[in-house]
C-alpha cells in the first residue's frame, strides 16, 4: 500500500498536480469564486432575471457610458500609436547611448507610482497651473483655459501611462527586422520613404497589432485616470461600476456592468491571442 | 554621439527627447515643487523651503499608511513568490489542460482591476476581511501571482534539466534537489519576480480603494483620498520620495538583469 502510494506520487503528472494545488486553490477561492458570485448577482434577484442587462441597453445614460468608454479608449490608442510608432522607430535606429537614455525614460516612467503621475497632471493642467499661466503669460490667450476635468486631460494622462505598452512591442519587432532589407530596397532604387512604407512598415505590423490591442484593452477597464482627471462627462464603465457599488449601492447592476466589461475584455484578449499570441505578453513585463 | 547625429535627423532627436520628457514629466514638475512652501502650490516655487518634508516626516497618519503598505507588499510578494515558484515548477510536468491552466493563472493580470476589486470586496466582506491587512494581502497575492509566474517560468526555460536529474541519480531526495540545485539556479528569476510583486502591491490603488476604508489604509488609498478630497501640501514631497524609490527599484532591476547574463 505504502509503496503503491509512493509510486503514484512519483508519477510526473501527479507531481505536477501536487505542485500546482496551492496556487490553484488560492486562485479558485479568492479569484474565481468571487467573480462567479458577481456573475450570479447579475442574473439573480433572488430569482433568475435579465432586467439588469436589459436596463443597460435601454437607458440612454448607460449607452452613453459605453460610448464614452469606447471613444476614450480609441482616442487614447490612436494617440499612443501616433506618438509611439515614430518614437519606437527612432529608438530602434538611435545610437547606443541615445537609445539607452530613451529606454531608461520609458522604464522609469513605468516604475513611478500611478497616483504620483496622475497628480502631476493635475498640477500641470489645473486653472492657473503651469500650462494655463504659461499660455496667459505668452499672450496666446487672455482668459483662463479649461484644461483639467475634460476629455483632453483624461487623454493626456492615460496616454502618458499607456504609451510604453505601445512603444515596447513595436520596438521589439522593429529591432528584429533585418536592417539589410530596407537597405536592399534602397539599392534597388527605392527612396528612403518608399523603403520604409513598402518594407519596414509591413514587417513591423505584428508589433503594431500587439501594441494597439494591448493599449485598447487596458483603456477599456481604466479607472484611476478618468476618476481623477476627468469630469462628469468622462465617466467610463469602470467608474460607473464603482459609482453603483459605493454610492447607489446597486450591486446587481454593478455586477451586470462588470460582466459586460469582462466579456468585452475577454473578447479582445481572444483576438490578441489569435493575432499576436498570449505568450507575447510575457516579453513585456521583463 | 557623432554616429548618432549622422543616422538620425535633428527633428527625430528632438521628437524623441520631447516624448521622453512627456513620459517622465512628473519628475520635472513635482521634484522642484516639493522644495516650495507647504501652504500653496505654485510653479516654479517662489522660495526654497523644506517645509513640506518637515511636515511629512511629522505626520503620523502618513507614516501609518506607509507602514501598512510595506507590510502588505512584503507579505503579498512573499506568498506570491512561493506560490509562483511552485506553479512554474509544476508547469514543467505533463499536466492535463495545461493551456487552460496557464491562461487561468495569467487571468488576474487580464481581468480589469475594478472587477477584481468589486468582486473581492463583496466576497471578503462575508468573512470580515475588508479593511484588514490579511484581506489586502490575499488580494495582492492573487494580483501579483501572474508576474512571478511569468518571470520564474522564463528562468526555468533556460534551465538544463540534466542538472536536477544528475542530483537525483546521485541519491538526493526531491526536497534536497529543489533546495540545493533548482532554487539556486532560478534564484534571480525568483528575486526579480518578488521585486515586481512588491512594486505592484505597494502601488496598487484600485483594489485598495475598495478593500481599505478606515483601519487598514494603504499609502495609495491615502493618496487617493488626499488627491480627491483635499490636496494636502505635502503631496509633492511624498511624490518626490516615491520617485526616488522608483529610481532605486529601476537600478535594482538593472543589477538583477545584468547578473543574470
Amino acid at each position: 500500500m505504502d509503496k503503491k502510494l509512493k509510486n503514484i506520487l512519483m508519477h510526473p503528472t501527479a507531481k505536477g498536480m501536487l505542485l500546482l494545488t496551492p496556487a490553484l486553490v488560492a486562485l479558485f477561492v479568492f479569484f474565481v469564486i468571487p467573480i462567479f458570485r458577481m456573475f450570479h448577482l447579475s442574473l439573480f434577484d433572488p430569482h433568475f432575471t435579465l432586467k439588469y442587462y436589459i436596463a443597460f441597453f435601454q437607458r440612454p445614460v448607460y449607452i452613453r457610458v459605453m460610448w464614452i468608454t469606447v471613444k476614450i479608449s480609441l482616442i487614447v490608442t490612436a494617440v499612443c500609436l501616433l506618438v509611439g510608432y515614430p518614437f519606437a522607430l527612432i529608438l530602434s535606429r538611435a545610437g547606443e547611448k541615445l537609445s539607452k537614455v530613451f529606454l531608461v525614460c520609458i522604464v522609469l516612467s513605468m516604475c513611478i507610482s500611478l497616483l504620483v503621475r496622475n497628480f502631476s497632471w493635475i498640477i500641470i493642467l489645473q486653472r492657473s497651473g503651469i500650462v494655463d499661466s504659461f499660455l496667459m503669460k505668452v499672450g496666446i490667450t487672455h482668459r483662463h483655459v479649461k484644461l483639467l476635468h475634460n476629455l483632453f486631460s483624461v487623454v493626456v494622462g492615460m496616454a502618458e501611462i499607456l504609451l510604453p505598452y505601445m512603444i515596447l512591442p513595436i520596438f521589439s519587432v522593429l529591432k528584429s527586422i533585418d536592417p539589410n532589407l530596407p537597405k536592399a530596397a534602397q539599392t534597388m532604387g527605392a527612396r528612403p520613404v518608399q523603403a520604409f512604407w513598402w518594407v519596414t512598415f509591413p514587417l513591423s505590423l505584428p508589433g503594431v497589432y500587439a501594441g494597439f490591442l494591448l493599449v485598447f484593452i487596458m483603456s477599456l477597464g481604466y479607472f484611476i485616470t478618468p476618476a481623477l482627471l476627468g469630469g462628469a462627462k468622462e465617466m467610463m464603465i469602470s467608474n460607473m461600476i464603482a459609482f453603483q457599488v459605493q454610492t447607489v449601492l446597486n450591486w446587481h447592476f454593478a455586477a451586470s456592468l462588470s460582466m459586460i466589461l469582462l466579456v468585452a475584455t475577454l473578447v479582445f484578449y481572444t483576438i490578441f491571442n489569435k493575432v499576436v499570441g498570449l505568450e507575447k505578453l510575457e516579453d513585456l513585463g521583463v | 554621439m557623432e554616429a548618432e547625429a549622422k543616422k538620425l535627423h535633428v527633428i527625430e532627436i528632438v521628437f524623441g527627447i520631447m516624448v521622453s520628457i512627456y513620459l517622465i514629466a512628473p519628475i520635472f514638475v513635482l521634484v522642484p515643487m516639493s522644495f516650495g512652501p507647504a501652504r500653496f502650490f505654485s510653479f516654479p516655487p517662489p522660495e526654497f523651503s523644506v517645509e513640506q518634508y518637515v511636515k511629512f516626516f511629522h505626520s503620523g497618519p502618513w507614516w501609518r499608511a506607509i507602514r501598512i503598505s510595506f507590510e502588505v507588499a512584503v507579505l503579498a510578494s512573499f506568498f506570491a513568490t512561493v506560490l509562483g515558484i511552485l506553479t512554474s515548477l509544476a508547469m514543467r510536468y505533463k499536466i492535463p489542460a495545461k493551456g487552460f491552466l496557464n491562461a487561468m493563472f495569467i487571468s488576474p493580470m487580464i481581468v480589469p482591476l475594478i472587477i477584481t476589486a468589486v468582486a473581492l470586496y463583496s466576497f471578503l466582506s462575508k468573512f470580515h476581511l475588508v479593511d484588514t491587512v490579511p484581506g489586502l494581502v490575499l488580494a495582492h497575492t492573487i494580483l501579483t501571482l501572474p508576474f512571478v509566474i511569468i518571470t520564474v517560468s522564463a528562468t526555468l526555460k533556460g534551465l538544463d534539466p540534466s542538472l536536477e536529474q544528475a542530483a537525483a541519480t546521485l541519491g538526493a531526495s526531491p526536497l534536497k534537489v529543489f533546495f540545493k540545485v533548482t532554487l539556486p539556479l532560478i534564484k534571480r528569476g525568483a528575486i526579480t519576480g518578488a521585486v515586481f510583486a512588491y512594486m505592484i502591491s505597494f502601488d496598487e490603488t484600485v483594489v485598495a480603494i475598495f478593500l481599505s476604508s478606515s483601519h487598514a489604509i494603504t499609502l495609495p488609498k491615502k493618496m487617493w483620498d488626499s488627491i480627491r478630497f483635499s490636496i494636502e501640501p505635502i503631496l509633492p514631497a511624498l511624490s518626490t520620495i516615491l520617485i526616488l524609490f522608483a529610481i532605486l527599484m529601476l537600478v535594482l532591476l538593472e543589477v538583477l538583469s545584468k547578473t543574470r547574463k
